[in-house]
């Protein structure tokens, strides 16, 4: 099902896309004038007369996307998570994607939100007039996908595509060197998300970075992305490597028959402060910093 | 047939009459029984295959051993000892408060435990100097402290504890009010939802032997003096008045009932998250099934309860293994199902 959502996607893109460059090789300085009409993951056609100059962003990772490409001085607000790069910090804070404070986005007269699904606000954003673009922003190939829109919609195609073969090159080394630094050996892992217990699993953008690193997820696709599991399970799987919150690691031993998982008796734990944990857990521009903090810890407990 | 049935969803204020006895002990045998079936099923049902795990019971190696007597057995037999509190628990409220819709956590329980444990998750999160308290209590005993925190307040803004209906009326202002203060706290860290989510539907997964032993002792510490209160609850189903005259002290059975509920519901809470409806279920269907008095409720409606949580654990960890359901998702789905069938069956029967 997965594998059809995605092919869809492709088959969206290849139009548009094309659109995009016809409409840019047409006008100067990439500033697209007239009919530039991009189809959002709503399934919307999103008409942009000129490029947006005064964006909210309502999901860090796409706030992020923005300014990687360059465009943090277009923002005029953004949710009350996204706080890099720095700059962001200082804009008005706009809630959040769920109790987004529609009046003080109205109040700042954007020309764009970028958000991902949720369509209450976007439906309310439509009634008042304020033009909103909704994106997927859940796996890893939506890293890419969203970077190449973003970079469309904002006037500057050719940074995004040199920002994204900058991040395909270097994820693509961090994992080959992964895989050959452990000569094919593929160790089992355990990504904890939350202590009830909740995994990440092989379908999760996490679970895909940990993919891509050389390691085999405990948990199974067939699952879906967060399964909250059996406690049992992660004792019988019996882990050489755990992901966990600083927190919670401490206390890993107190449950019961946790004591005697390879990972916890052996301290093969890796723990993010929460500056690094944001880059593994936001499918973003920061990506390969995220999965190089991973590669670090595994190259450390696992070696 | 009716006319021995005096206990009913529709109203059981009524007094109530001692039952047919042979019924009773025959009832509480299959009750018995069942645990002792569930509790030999829950050894064979897990993330493994029943024939893998029939194979580690003859032939157990390190780790099924470990997983049978440290993971599934004191999982188990702590459901048990939870679901017996809030069936306890839910017979002495409809006792107390003479009214069937009363359970466990009519008095603000829930939303006390679950404001404690917020806090503990925050003190854990944030390392605020303020909250230090709460991260050193732990999930549990957070839960347990703001259980029974919000049962004093509750008594407090009720003025006593002889005050029914202010009583109803100030558990669940008590419980807004507190609810209110959680979602506050956790619109600072949404990355809480999750975890606050899992202890609101319940949770039986991290169940050790100290967990179960500490639910087995709370559990022995408020059954027996309850069933030396049974007779007083008995009394007071003539009404108050009635009890008052029979010479029986109304404050002190009162005061010490509803003390034996908040720390019989503080400590499940504490161990199992919020599971719904077994409280509320437990006693009604003991009465269903049997005409009871209350001493005779008081002891079937933990046993009862605790079978419920031991069958909902099951059926949490087994139907989409080696995922889990919630426990709480669990018993209130059987435990809903079950009420509109009562209430049904009851409305043809009239």
């Amino acid at each position: 099902m997965v594998g059809g959502v995605r092919a869809r996607g492709k088959r969206r893109a290849a139009p548009w896309f094309s659109l995009c460059v016809l409409v840019l090789a047409g006008c100067h300085a990439g500033v697209a004038s007239g009919a530039n009409v991009v189809r959002d993951d709503l399934q919307r056609d999103i008409h942009f007369e000129h490029a947006p100059q005064r964006i909210v962003t309502l999901l860090p990772s796409l706030t992020e996307t923005v300014c990687a490409l360059g465009a943090c001085g277009r923002l005029v607000a953004t949710d009350r998570y996204s706080n890099w790069p720095s700059q962001v910090l200082a804009l008005p804070k706009a809630g959040g994607l769920d109790d987004a404070e529609i009046e003080l986005i109205v109040s700042l007269k954007p020309d764009l939100v970028l958000l991902s699904r949720s369509e209450r606000i976007t439906d309310r954003l439509a009634e008042l007039g304020i033009p909103s673009f909704a994106l997927n922003t859940d796996r890893f190939a939506d890293i890419a996908r969203n970077i190449t829109t973003v970079g469309n919609i904002l006037g500057v195609p050719e940074r995004a595509s040199i920002l994204n073969d900058t991040i395909t090159d270097e994820v693509n080394a961090i994992g080959a060197q992964a895989r050959a630094a452990r000569h094919g050996a593929e160790p089992t892992v355990y990504f904890e998300v939350d202590p009830t217990p909740y995994a990440a699993g092989p379908g999760s953008f996490i679970g895909e970075l940990l993919t891509q690193l050389g390691t085999r997820n405990i948990v199974s696709a067939d699952l879906g992305a967060f399964p909250k599991l059996n406690p049992e399970y992660v004792v019988r799987e019996n882990p050489d490597v755990i992901f966990i919150a600083d927190k919670d690691a401490q206390h890993l031993s107190d449950r019961p028959g946790w004591a005697d998982i390879r990972a916890v008796r052996e301290r093969r734990l890796c723990s993010f402060e929460s500056d690094v944990s944001d880059t593994i857990v936001r499918p973003g521009p920061r990506v390969a910093d995220g999965m190089h903090a991973m590669a670090d810890c595994l190259r450390r407990v696992n070696p | 047939m009716n006319a021995v049935r005096p206990a009913s969803i529709a109203l059981h204020t009524g007094p109530l009459i001692d039952g047919d006895r042979s019924r009773l002990y025959f009832w509480l045998a299959i009750c018995v029984a069942t645990t002792a079936l569930l509790t030999g099923a829950s050894l064979l049902v897990g993330t493994s295959s029943i024939e893998t795990s029939l194979g580690w019971l003859t032939s157990p190696d390190a780790q099924s051993s470990v997983i049978l007597w440290q993971i599934r057995l004191p999982r188990t037999i702590g459901a048990w000892f939870a679901g017996a509190l809030l069936g306890l628990g839910g017979a002495i409220a409809q006792g107390v408060f003479r009214n069937p819709l009363a359970e466990p956590y009519l008095l603000g329980t829930a939303s006390g435990a679950a404001l404690g444990v917020t806090l503990s998750l925050l003190a854990a999160d944030a390392s605020i100097a303020e909250l230090a308290w709460a991260g050193k209590l732990g999930v549990t005993g957070a839960a347990c402290v703001g259980a029974v925190a919000a049962i004093a307040l509750t008594i407090l803004l009720s003025r006593g504890v002889l005050q029914t209906a202010n009583q109803l009326l100030a558990g669940i202002v008590v419980a807004f009010l507190l609810s209110a203060v959680t979602s506050l706290l956790l619109l600072t860290k949404p990355e809480l939802w999750r975890a606050m989510q899992s202890f609101l539907l319940g949770s039986t997964g991290f169940l050790n032997w100290s967990s179960a032993s500490l639910l087995g002792i709370v559990f022995c510490i408020c059954a027996l003096p309850a069933a030396l209160f049974a007779r007083g609850l008995d009394a007071l189903s003539l009404g108050e008045d009635t009890a008052a005259s029979l010479g029986l002290s109304l404050p002190k059975l009162r005061l010490c009932m509803l003390g034996i509920l908040s720390l019989a519901t503080a400590a499940a809470v504490g161990e199992v998250g919020v599971v719904g409806f077994v409280g509320l279920v437990a006693p009604h269907l003991v009465r269903e099934s049997v005409a009871v008095n209350n001493r005779q409720l008081l002891l079937g409606a933990p046993l009862c309860g605790g079978a419920l949580l031991q069958a909902a654990d099951l059926v949490s960890r087994w139907v989409i293994h080696p995922a889990e359901l919630p426990v709480g998702a669990v018993t209130a789905a059987v435990g809903g199902t079950y009420l509109v069938v009562l209430l049904w069956r009851r409305s043809r029967r009239e």
